[in-house]
Parts: structure tokens; C-alpha cells; sequence
């Protein structure tokens, strides 16, 4: 639904094509699509009210320019005021001078609190710090025994009081201990609790007084509906909060909640939780979120983890292949095992623009890790020159290749189909970027994917 | 009824300012129910149905000649009623053995609300035994174990990291071997877009149905109040996958609204069977649509 409704805003600004002059009805119109866009991913209606008058004004009379359609110029509009919202610069975290620095975790029931705990340790562990993770929930049962065991797998540890002491008691011995141990980062876990529990609030209060925090996130969950604004401005006027976690986006959720609390309180959301692995915490990127919101991709986070993942010089060698029709089933396979290591396939693709439907349909297809390793069994059945050339694969050369894969003649046939697909593809998109004349586009490591 | 009321306070007076601010002599008709459409969409109603919730109240205003905000208010929380007294839908259990599964994505209240359930059933008669199928993250067997113990239920579990499947099968056995009739199977949570989870949940299901010889007789689905429209893509995946018979919608305790299920009652059409209005074990009530909608007007 939600990708139907991000083609629907791309669609509304495509009817501007053809425009020399952006009128008001024109503007009024895509504005309407992009409304309903923003509404539906749970941005605040008061924030996206704001949001569509300004882009308004911002649009309405202006002279279409000469290089841009007057369609991606109201996108880019859409864009800018969009990534402005939600803080601009990237947001980073800010730790004391002076070790120990605390860093608070509040939020609602739910939201990911203690495993952000575990997620937030390894990434400043990852940086040489010295963490230490402080367990403040005394409510939820068994909340110490989960913060112990993430802490665990984390390899930090983890402080909590004895049976029966409050939370505000735990965290000032913890940071005395801290101080006397050198520990350089606490990550105190507080209980979760409604932003209208007056003693509980009352709670979180006395805990900053005696942690005296350098960090105070809220860690808010990215399926949130409208409710995310208020929640935020609570704890906000509460405690002072210095940035927002936002939690469980690996799902279809837009995020719309990261917009809201960032236009209505202006704490800048400073990183997002992806998956239930304790590495699965990223810096936050206003832009990308923007991206995502508007059903753009991520097009930068897949070039960063492409990166990562492909070594630059034999993507040039790729290139070169591809260029002169040399790329083969050896160089697909390699290509093949690069993106796996980018991560599950569905989210890779998620990332990329007007991919997030084929994200969904390889997720429903099962087109998971078990297939591609079906493909990399058939690609090593073959013999150097079918793979160089793979014309040369007939029937019988099939049958061998099916039964010492250990799959079937289809299978072998599916693959070869897929292939001479990607590489028709890839030329059609080389063909498309030639017309296009150098407009400056992610020519990435990642060959033909990366093109897409 | 009187904490449903008020926890949905704030909501009420958003959406009873909303229509009363809207409804008044200075302001053309069609601005008064653009604020009340805002209104409905600030408690997650989404925008389609707000929509068409507005068109039907213009539809009965203009067909009564009513502009009074107070009965404005009446027709909207009737319209709101008859959108829900459909998906009105009570708990329905067999005389003999019962499974009931509870699923839902992370961190909507599923551990809590099976205790509530083990409670309520114990109350009403029936003897009930949990599985801890939540075998995934860190300790929720034991939050499961000791909420379990509070309302006087034992919990079957396995270590960390088992087959979810083996310990409902084993749940179920020891239901029967103990003379027990209802087994709570408590779920990991999942994002409903990670097809690998979603196919060990569908194992656990049919581990059930071959076990007992036919489907859970209870699947259901816990939803978070404070979701936005995100709970229609959970609910729609849900039903399709594992076949969800019914809503619990919880947190309403706090000023969430809990609006998103009056499109998933239009669109996908699950029933609601219970709402959670509380971290007491007897806050677990039945659904009833005239109540919500009263207390969401």
C-alpha cells in the first residue's frame, strides 16, 4: 500500500512534466498526492500541514529551470524541505569530556529500549570505548535478567542493584563505581512508561539529577502513529532530551514518526535500529530518511555498504566486461556473492529507487539466501569455458550440470534466463545513462546492480 | 469503561474540540468538516477512511439539516459505531482442549497479555498451562515464567535459542497429561516483513493443528494502540499467514488512540476481541464498539 502510494506522489509530480511555469493548481495538486503520501506514513497532520504550505510557496510561480522538469524540481523542493525538517546535518552523539559519560534511555513500553542498550554498547565499543550497561528497570519482570543476557552477547558489563533497590538508588552507585573503575560510557536502561505517569516521570527526573547525563535519548518505535508527537514533547519537557532513537525500521514502516518528532520538538534523531542483532544500529541521515519517506530509496546507504562489500578494482575489470559483452557466468556469480554480502537481498533492494515492490515480491517469492545459494551450486557445475561463454550449454551439457548441482533442468534454464536478463539490462540502463549525458548518477563498484 | 474513558480522554477532548471548534457560526461548512477529518486522522484513523467517514457524516447532515456540533458529535459516534459492531467478536473456545496463539511484532505488550488471558480464563473456569515459545530474545521465558507463576498458571519452556514448534508441541502434551483444557502459546515477536520469521510461525502452527488434530482454535493478534497505519500492513500479513481469528488491542491506557482499528475493521475485517486498558492483570476487557466509539468521541 504504501509503495502504491509513494508511485502515486511520483506520479502526481510527473503531471507537472511538460510545464514551462509551476502554477498554483499544478503545485496544489501534487501537493494534495504528496499530503495523503506523508499522512499515510504516519506524519503528524499538523506537521505536514506546515510542511505542504511552505513547499507551496516555495514552488508556486517559480520558473521552471532549464536542465530540471518542472516534476523534479517540486520533488526537490519536496526533498530539501523534507531532509531541512528533519535536522539538516547529520546529528552525532556528544559524550562528556569528562568520563564517565551517562547516557539515558527513555521511552515508552515497547520501543526497543534494552536491546537499543545492547546495540548502543557495541557501537561505542566498536570506537575503543569502555561500556558499561546500567539496568534501571525494576518493573518489567525479568527486564535485569534481558539486559544481562544482550549485555552478554554484547560482551559488556552489565551493572544492576540488589533485589528491590529503586532505579534512582542502582544508577548513582553505578556511576560511583564507574568513576572508581574508569569506565568511560554508562548506558543506563530505564523502565518503560507512559509520558503522562506522573511518578514515573517524577522517576526519570530524580535518576538525571543524580546521573547527570551528557545523552538523553528517547527511543521511539518507527511504526508510531500521530501519537509519536506528543509522546516526544512529554519526555522533551520532562527531561531535556538530546536526540531520538528510532527503533524496528528494518520493517515497511515509512518512519514517518522520525518527521514528526523532529518538526514538533526539534530533537534531532540520532541513529535508527535495524533488525534484532545487536549490530543493527546506524548513525541517522536526514536526507536518506527524507528518501525513504517519499518512497525514494536509499540510494547512499547501498552505495556505502557496496562499498563495503565490493572490492573497487575488480568492479573496474567488471565494467570493462560489461562494456565489451565479456561478462560471464563466473563474473555474475561474483557479483551475485557481493550483494549477499550487503545484506539480505529484500533489504538491499528495499534501498533502491522504485525497487521496494521487487524488495517484496523476492520476500513473498522466498528468492532468499537459499536460492542464491542454488544458483552459486549451478554456476560451480559448469566448466570454465560454459561459464565463460555460456552459448555453449546445450541439453546434454544440462543434465550434467542439473545432476551435479543436485538440481533440475529448470533450474539450470531459470538461471541462464536470469542471466542473459542482467545482461541485457545492464546494457539498456548503459544505453539510458549515455542519454542522459553524464548527469551525475552512483557509477558505484556494483556493476550492473548498481545501475539499476 | 471508566479507564477506557479515561485513557481515551485526551482523545476525546482532541476530537471533541475538533468538532465543537469546527462546528461553529463563523466557519463555512466545508471548513468544519476538513477540522473534523483532521480531527479523525490525529487519532490515527488514517486518511482514506477518515475521508469517507466525514462524506457519509456531510451525507446525514445535509439529508437531516443538522449544524448543532453536539449532534454532529452523536451522528460521527454512530457512524463510528456501526463501522466496528461488525468486527465485534468474543473469544470462542471448545469444551474440551484449546490452544489459543498469540502473535504480533515486537514489543506490543504479547508476554503481558497472555498473562491477562491466563487470568481471565482461570477466572471463567477453564485451566491453563503457557508455552514459552518466545524462545528468541533475551529472557522472556523467564518474564513469561513469573508472570505465569502471579496468576497461579505453569509455563512449559525449552532453553534459549530452541525450537519454538517443539515447546508448543510439548505444551500441548502436558496440557492433556495434566488434565489441563487450555494451552496460551506465547509467540516471539516479529516484524511481519521478515518472511523467514513469519514461516516459523506458520510451524508452530501446524505443529498445533497436528497435535491436536485440527487448527489453534484461537489465533490472535496483539496490536499496539500507539501504531500508526503500519498495524493494517501487521494485521493484513498476520491473517494471511498464520489466520488470525482475533485483535487485542493494547495499551489504550495511555493517550493513544487506537484508531488504526477502524480501518483494519473497514479493510481487512478481523474481529476485536479484547482491548488491554492496563498494566493490572484484570485489565484485559472485552471489545465493544459502542464503548469505543464513545470514548474516542
Amino acid at each position: 500500500m504504501f509503495e502504491s502510494l509513494s508511485e502515486k506522489v511520483q506520479l502526481a509530480i510527473r503531471r507537472l512534466t511538460g510545464k514551462g511555469r509551476l502554477g498554483e493548481a499544478d503545485v496544489s495538486e501534487a501537493l494534495r498526492e504528496i499530503r495523503v503520501a506523508l499522512l499515510e506514513a504516519d506524519v503528524n497532520y499538523k506537521v505536514v500541514k506546515e510542511f505542504a504550505a511552505r513547499v507551496r510557496d516555495r514552488a508556486v510561480g517559480r520558473e521552471v529551470m532549464g536542465s530540471l522538469s518542472p516534476a523534479r524540481q517540486v520533488a526537490r523542493i519536496v526533498h530539501e524541505e523534507m531532509s531541512a525538517i528533519m535536522g539538516g546535518a547529520d546529528q552525532r552523539l556528544v559524550l562528556s569530556p569528562r568520563p564517565p559519560s551517562v547516557i539515558m534511555l527513555v521511552g515508552l513500553e515497547g520501543s526497543g529500549k534494552t536491546t537499543t542498550a545492547g546495540k548502543l554498547g557495541i557501537y561505542l565499543k566498536k570506537q575503543g570505548r569502555r561500556v558499561i550497561l546500567v539496568a534501571a528497570d525494576v518493573y518489567r519482570p525479568a527486564a535485569g535478567e534481558q539486559l544481562k543476557v544482550v549485555g552478554g552477547q554484547a560482551g559488556l558489563p552489565v551493572y544492576a542493584g540488589a533485589a528491590g533497590e529503586d532505579p534512582v538508588t542502582t544508577v548513582r552507585n553505578a556511576v560511583l563505581r564507574a568513576a572508581r573503575e574508569m569506565g568511560e560510557v554508562l548506558i543506563v536502561d530505564t523502565a518503560g512508561r507512559l509520558h503522562v505517569d506522573e511518578p514515573m516521570m517524577v522517576e526519570l527526573e530524580e535518576i538525571k539529577k543524580v546521573a547527570n547525563p551528557c545523552e538523553i535519548l528517547l527511543v521511539a518505535d518507527a511504526m508510531t502513529g500521530q501519537e509519536a508527537v506528543n509522546v516526544a514533547s512529554a519526555f522533551n519537557a520532562r527531561l531535556g532530551l538530546t536526540g531520538v532513537v528510532l527503533t524496528k525500521l528494518d520493517g515497511d514502516a515509512r518512519g514517518g514518526a522520525a518527521l514528526s518528532i523532529r518538526a514538533a520538538t526539534g530533537v534531532p534523531v540520532k541513529f535508527v535500529g535495524t533488525g534484532e542483532r545487536l549490530d543493527g544500529l546506524e548513525a541517522f541521515h536526514p536526507e536518506r530518511m527524507a528518501s525513504r519517506i517519499l518512497g525514494m530509496g536509499d540510494v547512499l546507504t547501498l552505495v556505502e555498504r557496496a562499498e563495503e562489500a565490493f572490492d573497487a578494482e575488480k568492479s573496474k575489470e567488471i565494467e570493462r566486461k560489461v562494456r565489451k559483452a565479456e561478462f560471464g557466468l563466473d563474473d555474475f556469480l561474483e557479483q551475485l556473492r557481493g550483494v549477499r554480502k550487503m545484506g539480505p537481498l529484500d533489504q538491499v533492494l528495499a534501498m533502491i529507487p522504485g525497487l521496494a515492490r521487487q524488495a517484496k515480491k523476492v520476500q513473498d517469492a522466498g528468492c532468499d539466501e537459499r536460492e542464491l545459494a542454488r544458483i552459486e551450486a549451478i554456476i560451480n557445475s559448469m566448466t570454465k569455458a560454459e561459464r565463460a561463454s555460456p552459448s555453449l550449454i546445450d541439453a546434454s551439457r544440462k543434465r550434467r550440470i542439473a545432476a551435479g548441482s543436485g538440481t533440475t533442468v529448470q533450474d539450470v534454464n531459470r538461471l541462464l534466463k536470469q542471466f542473459e536478463q542482467v545482461k541485457l539490462m545492464v546494457r539498456q540502463i548503459q544505453a539510458f545513462e549515455k542519454g542522459r549525458g553524464g548527469a551525475k548518477q552512483f557509477r558505484g563498484p556494483l556493476g550492473p546492480l548498481g545501475r539499476m | 469503561m471508566s479507564r477506557l474513558r479515561a485513557g481515551l480522554a485526551r482523545t476525546r477532548q482532541t476530537l471533541a474540540t475538533h468538532v465543537q471548534g469546527a462546528v461553529s457560526p463563523g466557519r463555512t461548512a466545508d471548513e468544519a468538516f476538513e477540522r473534523i477529518e483532521e480531527g479523525l486522522i490525529a487519532c490515527d484513523v488514517g486518511v482514506r477512511a477518515a475521508g469517507e467517514i466525514v462524506a457519509e457524516l456531510r451525507r446525514r447532515a445535509r439529508a437531516s439539516g443538522v449544524r448543532d456540533s453536539g449532534e454532529m458529535v452523536r451522528m460521527l459516534r454512530s457512524i463510528v459505531r456501526e463501522i466496528l459492531q461488525p468486527v465485534e467478536g468474543r473469544l470462542a473456545l471448545p469444551d474440551g482442549v484449546a490452544v489459543i496463539l498469540v502473535v504480533g511484532v515486537n514489543g506490543v505488550g504479547k508476554t503481558t497479555t497472555v498473562a491477562k488471558l491466563a487470568h481471565r480464563l482461570q477466572a471463567r473456569g477453564r485451566s491453563v498451562i503457557l508455552a514459552a515459545c518466545d524462545t528468541f530474545r533475551a529472557a522472556a521465558v523467564e518474564q513469561l515464567e513469573i508472570l505465569g507463576r502471579r496468576v497461579g498458571v505453569e509455563t512449559i519452556r525449552h532453553r534459549q535459542g530452541g525450537d519454538p514448534a517443539a515447546v508448543a508441541y510439548d505444551a500441548v502434551r502436558a496440557c492433556a497429561a495434566r488434565g489441563l483444557d487450555t494451552v496460551i502459546v506465547d509467540t516471539a515477536g516479529r516484524l511481519h516483513t521478515r518472511a523467514n520469521l513469519m514461516e516459523e510461525l506458520k510451524k508452530v502452527r501446524r505443529v498445533v493443528t497436528r497435535a491436536v488434530e485440527r487448527p489453534p482454535d484461537e489465533v490472535l493478534l496483539v496490536l499496539d494502540a500507539t501504531t500508526g497505519q503500519n498495524a493494517l500492513q501487521q494485521a493484513g500479513v498476520f491473517k494471511e499467514s498464520v489466520g488470525v481469528t482475533g485483535i487485542v488491542l493494547t495499551k489504550l491506557d495511555g493517550t493513544s488512540k487506537g484508531g488504526v482499528i477502524i480501518p483494519i475493521a473497514r479493510e481487512i475485517g478481523i474481529p476485536i476481541k479484547f482491548v488491554g486498558v492496563g498494566e493490572d492483570v484484570e485489565d484485559l476487557r472485552d471489545f465493544s464498539a459502542a464503548e469505543f466509539a464513545d470514548a474516542l468521541l
